[in-house]
């Protein structure tokens, strides 16, 4: 009979040094990893980060718990590909801090809704989830009507520049004028916006009121960047197989 | 009672265990610890709990060998198998998509009319089509097509843009005021310049519309509807297909066709948005749900199941 593990529970520091021992393996092999993160995973040339007002959606999307029901990653499983589009890249969520994935599916994974249904869609779908989904089981959001506070996105834009994100003196300095300006389609600033962030940035009026911004209009900014800040998922998935019609046509 | 609480010191202890005087009634040997004469039965670890352990303990070293396993620095083992999850999803899907290709095929081109009366194939393709009806389309055009509030009616047999099956996969294809380069348009202009007055006129002439002939053309509104509105509502609100207004003399609405919807649709203009799908389908499930789509509006027992 062997007796060592009937011994280490007698000298209770030994059996602490074991613990410890056991329960590291477990931690290196996950933690270390990420000491060479920026080596091992590349990021896709044309990654780019949230705008001002996506990056204020994402902070209402946080606040409202929407992580507690919604995903924001396509698992590497044939019938994800099939329903949703290509599975995620690390590098997709480089730039987010802290990253969505989450893990909890209550709704449907939304690391693909971007473009998905239109500005109108979401609107409505967010103040009453029940006037366009029947049997949706989704909170009602009805507050999100409320004027956007863009007063801290400076610091937001400087404190992600400090994590590594690209967002450079001019970003930063204009991020209240740029949130304002991508959901003014015909007013002056979203031609800078543009510039600053790519043509494909969406430059709309996305809660349909025009004379205000608001936290729907972050909010739906960010969903609708969702799955387009880069077109590497979709190259991949292309590359590696041309005769695949899903997702086929992506540019 | 002796000054010390190790068991090994105690009298008749076993130098390696302790006390271990045995239970009289279950035949066990006790731990030697005695809490005011209640004692402890030092039962063995069910034998089934270590086995099991160590058959995972097995499996992990096996593991280690196949599968990808341990982190080196900037790389890791990657197991004898070769195996990449990307890959294998990428490989999955494959094999799901050549299910079903032998059917799905035929929907990549070809003439919808000729292949929506194939009623063998039909049988075939519709569950397929509910389900990307339901993971696509839904959200919008409801469960089964009924629609809602700013968004039309699939099941209805009304079409905005022409009841051709070919006509209605170019509307799936590129969307209706989508971002889509080559997106149908269909923009009801903003009339807020307009006297209240004549709005009002209007939201009663269009309001009493539906099931009417030229009945009301007494009506006030009837002029200015010829004036500012025949030119894409047709004479009458008639409706033009093709051209994306609506017909204003059905009972198929989008938005609503009473007096305050229809002075809410002339203040603020329309502009439905439809998506593009061509980036999210393949040409073959566009055309798929373009036939799903125009047998919803079919009557029951002419194509419809
Ligand atoms: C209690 C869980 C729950 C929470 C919290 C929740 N949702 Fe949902 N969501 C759902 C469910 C269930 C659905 C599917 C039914 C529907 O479309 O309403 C859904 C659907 C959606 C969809 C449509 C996805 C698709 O592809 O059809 C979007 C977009 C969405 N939710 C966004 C949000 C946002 C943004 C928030 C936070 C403000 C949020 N959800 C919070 C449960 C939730
Ligand atoms: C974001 C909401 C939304 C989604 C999702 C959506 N549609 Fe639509 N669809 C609309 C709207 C809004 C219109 C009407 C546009 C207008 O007002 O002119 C429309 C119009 C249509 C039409 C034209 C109807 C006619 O009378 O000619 C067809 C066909 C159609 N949709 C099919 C689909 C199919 C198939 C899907 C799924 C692949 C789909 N739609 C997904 C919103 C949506
Ligand atoms: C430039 C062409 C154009 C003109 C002019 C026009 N409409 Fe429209 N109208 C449209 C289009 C396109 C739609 C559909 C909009 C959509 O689908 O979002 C529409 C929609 C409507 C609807 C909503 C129908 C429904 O089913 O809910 C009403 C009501 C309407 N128009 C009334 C009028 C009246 C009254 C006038 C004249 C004052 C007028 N329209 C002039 C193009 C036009």
């Amino acid at each position: 009979m062997l007796r060592l593990h009937y011994n280490l529970e007698k000298v209770s520091m030994g059996l602490v040094v074991a613990i410890i021992v056991a329960a590291s393996i477990g931690g290196i092999v996950e933690i270390a990893p990420l000491f060479t993160i920026d080596e091992t995973v590349e990021l896709p040339d044309d990654l780019r980060p949230h705008t001002p007002l996506e990056l204020a959606g994402r902070h209402i999307y946080m606040r409202e718990g929407c992580y507690a029901c919604h995903s924001q990653m396509v698992r590497s499983l044939a019938d994800e590909l099939d329903r949703y589009g290509p599975y995620s890249l690390p590098s997709e969520s480089a730039y987010d801090h802290p990253m969505l994935w989450g893990s909890k599916r209550t709704g449907p994974d939304l690391a693909r809704v971007g473009g998905k249904y239109s500005d109108d869609w979401h609107a409505r779908h967010l103040i009453d989830p029940r006037s366009v989904v029947p049997a949706s089981i989704m909170p009602s959001y009805p507050w999100l009507r409320r004027p956007l506070d863009t007063e801290l996105l400076r610091e937001r834009l400087e404190t992600l520049a400090k994590l590594g994100v690209p967002y450079d003196e001019a970003m930063i300095g204009a991020s209240q004028a740029d949130a304002l300006a991508q959901s003014r389609p015909d007013g002056e600033g979203a031609d800078a916006v543009r510039a600053r962030y790519g043509e494909k940035v969406v430059i709309r009026d996305f809660d349909g009121d025009p004379s205000r911004l608001t936290e729907l209009d972050a909010l739906i900014a960010y969903l609708q960047s969702l799955g387009t800040l880069t077109d590497a998922p979709y190259t991949i998935l292309k590359a590696s197989s041309a005769d695949i019609p899903d997702g086929d046509g992506h540019e | 009672m002796s000054d010390t609480t190790d068991p090994r010191k105690l009298p008749s202890a076993d130098p390696h265990t302790g006390n271990r005087r045995v239970d009289p009634i279950t035949g066990y040997d006790t731990t030697g610890h005695d809490w005011g004469g209640i004692t402890e039965l030092n039962t063995a670890f069910p034998k089934i709990v270590i086995w099991a352990l160590a058959l995972t303990f097995l499996y992990s070293l096996v593991a280690w060998i196949l599968l990808p396993a341990w982190p080196l620095g900037r790389d890791y083992t990657r197991g004898i198998l070769g195996l990449d999850q990307g890959e294998q999803a990428i490989e999955g899907l494959r094999e799901l998509t050549d299910d079903r290709l032998p059917w799905l095929s035929r929907f990549s081109d070809g003439d919808l009319r000729a292949l929506q009366s194939d009623a063998v194939l039909i049988r075939q393709a519709m569950p397929a089509a509910e389900r990307l009806f339901e993971d696509n389309c839904s959200a919008c055009h409801g469960a089964t097509g009924r629609g809602g509030p700013g968004f039309p009616v699939l099941a209805d047999g009304y079409w905005l843009w022409g009841d051709d099956p070919g006509g209605i996969a170019e509307t799936i294809r590129f969307g209706i005021n989508s971002d889509h380069a080559d997106a149908r348009i269909a923009e009801m202009p903003s009339f807020d310049w307009m006297a209240r007055a004549d709005r009002l006129a209007l939201a009663d002439y269009v309001a009493r519309l539906p099931g009417a002939g030229p009945v009301h053309s007494s009506l006030p509104g009837a002029a200015l509807f010829t004036e500012n509105c025949a030119a894409c509502h047709g004479d009458g609100g008639r409706g033009d297909l093709e051209a994306g207004a609506p017909s204003l003399t059905d009972d198929a609405v989008i938005y609503g066709q009473d007096r305050s919807t229809v002075m809410e649709t002339l203040s603020r203009g329309r502009r439905g948005v439809m998506p593009a799908w061509i980036d999210r389908l393949s040409a073959a499930e566009i055309n798929l749900l373009a036939i799903y789509v125009y047998r919803l509006g079919q009557p029951v027992g002419e194509g419809a199941q």
